[in-house]
């Protein structure tokens, strides 16, 4: 198996582009890296695009090695990921709907984003206002006679967010599940393209509501990364502390509302109480129930002081007193159990296939953290673990979350202590941007998985082009996979062990 | 679980007391609600391409802290048994139609509250090839309740004063 740094040197490697390399390829190498995924090694990492060119970010993980690759399509062509890579599949008909690139010999050829509402095809490459009706979106065949077909949404029963899912089930069984998306799509990345990189921080922390600490700091490091730039020590600190918060409240939410969909409403009150208590806390401490808008290049907007620390360690106590009971209830309510356990298995090939991040990956055995590798700052000077389990069914996702909630809380003391006494008890908070132009990437761990950013910003400081991958683009198909076999009441359980995101994968 | 249902029992409840209703929101509401509702309020959320970070907020309605259903506020999981659209985002052009066919599918009467500050007008998405640019670009809007995302007593202040309208009016 050829190392991923070989396959950059088979290309021009791109001046400026930090910190990892990228190379522009031709199609005899890019063919090849599309093999090698196929064949299983290395993960995607991302696969977006351009008026005229195709990305590609490759991940070894066995290295934690990172490149990307990128191909010019001077016939607005490139050669098919997805033929190879299932992975890439959907990744590639975005890439069409929005860019309109075609892939070579695609193995599926419908859009994805674009649902023929938009008045204008290809709308950041060469739009064209004047295009043909699309055909009807055609699902995939199911063919029996004991079938029946379930649509549901966009609009569901519960509040959130949109998405149609179309069962295909015999009796009670699903036979097949198929997701169709971009309901949420609101054309991040044609917005930020062409703004300052102030007004592209506010848009990246819009992408996803629950992950807004999270997008906002792998937007954040992109720059910083794209500009060569440090952030103060203080700063990385605080962002870390923002990202732990974000991940607790999350996953207590997520826990409760898992249970909550086994009408267990016990644990959805007292997680619910739980997330409450995060969202207060963060608000006396940072001015913002979700943190919005508080990570931004260069630093952090604003710094904690002696009476946030204390509120957050108020919270930390409590937390401590609240959750483990919650667990034990959890662990010992047999109908509950009876519910999650066995229920939307993950098989760990799949995961790994998928690159699948987070608990979802986890709890199908594929041990990674964009903390730990590639890593960053403050994460390589802070003890946390990162558990991983092998059962992959929804009890597994359940568990990761409640072992990542003791992670989360032990680090949030740790970085508190350096807040207050540490090396970083005082100093600035935010580094001014130096200008110039640049590429930069970044890997975020965020509360559902990692988070991949690249930007290219011009000399006058303009970010001329931002993508940032959503870790749902290779959870979301995963699902489809889990629920087949389940019965179809189960599928708001499995649905919710997942808790993919709907506006992070339109965009 | 019996020493956690007996806390519940013995501890205070966590609930805080009515928020009220918002000024700003009476004002707004007084040309456009003129029929009674009784003291109860059917909500069928809608999100037309928001971010989620409206619905995490509406979510936080129903825990204790907040506990909406003592108004007599609930949602429910069909627009047929609403009173109330809560609608987020900035309507996409991909949710237009599902948000008109559920607005079709409330009967009469019926109100309309955009919620965060991209329903209002687009936001920070106004303008893009692929959104509307607000809700009352689409259907006809009663209340704004301004924010991002607005917080849950926000939310509140703004649902009582619908409330409480609809018993005046």
């Amino acid at each position: 198996m050829p190392a991923l740094i070989d396959l950059i040197q088979e290309g021009r490697r791109v001046p400026e582009h930090r910190p990892w390399p990228r190379a522009v390829v031709d199609a005899a190498v890019w063919r090849f890296a599309a093999e090698q995924l196929g064949d299983g090694h290395w993960s995607l990492l991302d696969l977006w695009g351009e008026p005229d060119r195709v990305h590609m970010a490759l991940l070894d993980e066995p290295t934690a090695g990172i490149g990307t690759v990128t191909l010019e399509c001077g016939a607005g062509r490139f050669p098919s990921i997805g033929r190879h890579h299932a992975p890439a599949q959907r990744l590639e008909r975005a890439i069409r709907d929005l860019y309109g690139l075609q892939p070579d010999d695609a193995p599926d050829t419908r859009p994805w984003l674009d649902h023929d509402r938009w008045g204008v095809r290809h709308p950041l490459g060469a739009a064209d206002r004047a295009a043909p009706a699309l055909p009807a979106y055609a699902f995939l065949p199911s063919e029996g006679a004991s079938l029946h077909q379930i649509p549901v949404g966009p609009v569901h029963a519960g509040i959130i967010e949109p998405g149609h899912f179309r069962f295909t089930a015999n009796g009670e069984t699903v036979v097949r599940l198929e997701q169709r998306f971009g309901y949420t799509h609101k054309g991040i990345d044609g917005l930020i393209a062409g703004t300052d990189i102030a007004h592209a921080a506010r848009l990246a922390g819009r992408t996803s509501g629950d992950s807004t600490v999270a997008y906002g700091l792998a937007f954040a490091r992109a720059v910083e990364a794209a500009l060569a730039m440090d952030v103060p020590a203080r700063a990385r600190l605080l962002r870390a502390l923002m990202a732990e918060l974000e991940r607790l409240a999350n996953h207590f939410g997520d826990i409760g509302a898992i249970c909550n969909d086994a009408s267990f409403a016990l644990m959805h009150a007292h997680c619910g109480v739980l997330r409450e208590r995060v969202l207060r806390a963060v608000d006396a401490a940072f001015g913002h129930r979700l943190m919005r808008d508080r990570v931004i290049p260069g630093g952090v907007a604003a710094d904690l002081g002696p009476a946030g620390i204390a509120v957050i360690r108020t919270l930390v106590a409590v937390a401590h007193r609240d959750f483990p009971p919650i667990v034990t209830l959890y662990d010992e309510t047999a109908s509950l159990q009876d519910r999650t356990v066995s229920t939307g298995i993950l098989g760990e090939a799949l995961a790994r296939q998928y690159g699948a991040g987070g608990f979802v990956g986890r709890a199908s055995g594929r041990d990674f953290d964009a903390r730990r590798q590639p890593g960053y700052a403050p994460y390589d000077e802070l003890d946390f673990e990162v558990p991983v389990r092998h059962d992959g069914d929804v009890n597994a996702r359940v568990w990761i979350r409640i072992q990542e909630v003791g992670q989360s809380l032990t680090l949030v003391e740790r970085i508190l202590e350096r807040l207050e006494t540490g090396p970083e008890a005082a100093g600035p908070v935010q580094a001014e941007l130096p200008g110039g132009a640049g590429e930069g990437a970044a890997l975020v761990e965020g509360f559902r998985g990692d988070i991949h950013a690249w930007v290219r910003i011009g000399a006058d400081g303009i970010v001329e082009r931002c993508r940032l991958r959503d870790p749902s683009w290779f959870q979301w198909p995963l699902l489809e996979a889990a629920i087949e076999g389940n019965i179809v009441a189960d599928f708001p359980i499995c649905n919710k062990s997942f808790n993919c995101a709907y506006s992070g994968h339109d965009l | 679980m019996r020493k956690l249902l007996l806390d519940g029992l013995l501890r205070r409840p966590l609930t805080e007391p009515s928020p009220g209703p918002e000024d700003q929101a009476l004002a707004e509401l007084a040309e456009s609600v003129r029929r009674r509702l009784g003291r109860s309020l059917s909500i069928r959320a809608v999100d037309a391409g928001s971010c989620n970070g409206c619905e995490l907020e509406i979510h936080a309605l129903n825990n204790a802290f907040y506990d909406l259903e003592r108004f007599g506020i609930r949602f429910v999981a069909s627009p047929r048994h609403a009173d109330v659209l809560l609608v987020t985002g900035p309507v996409t052009r991909n949710m237009r139609e599902a948000l008109e066919r559920t607005w079709n599918a409330t009967p009469d009467p019926k109100w309309v509250v955009a919620v965060g500050d991209c329903a209002l007008d687009g936001g920070i998405f106004a303008g893009s090839y692929a959104v509307e640019g607000g809700v009352s670009s689409v259907l006809p809007v009663d209340l704004h309740i301004r924010g991002c995302p607005p917080s849950p007593t926000a939310l509140l202040q703004g649902l009582l004063a619908l409330l409480e309208r609809a018993e005046r009016g």
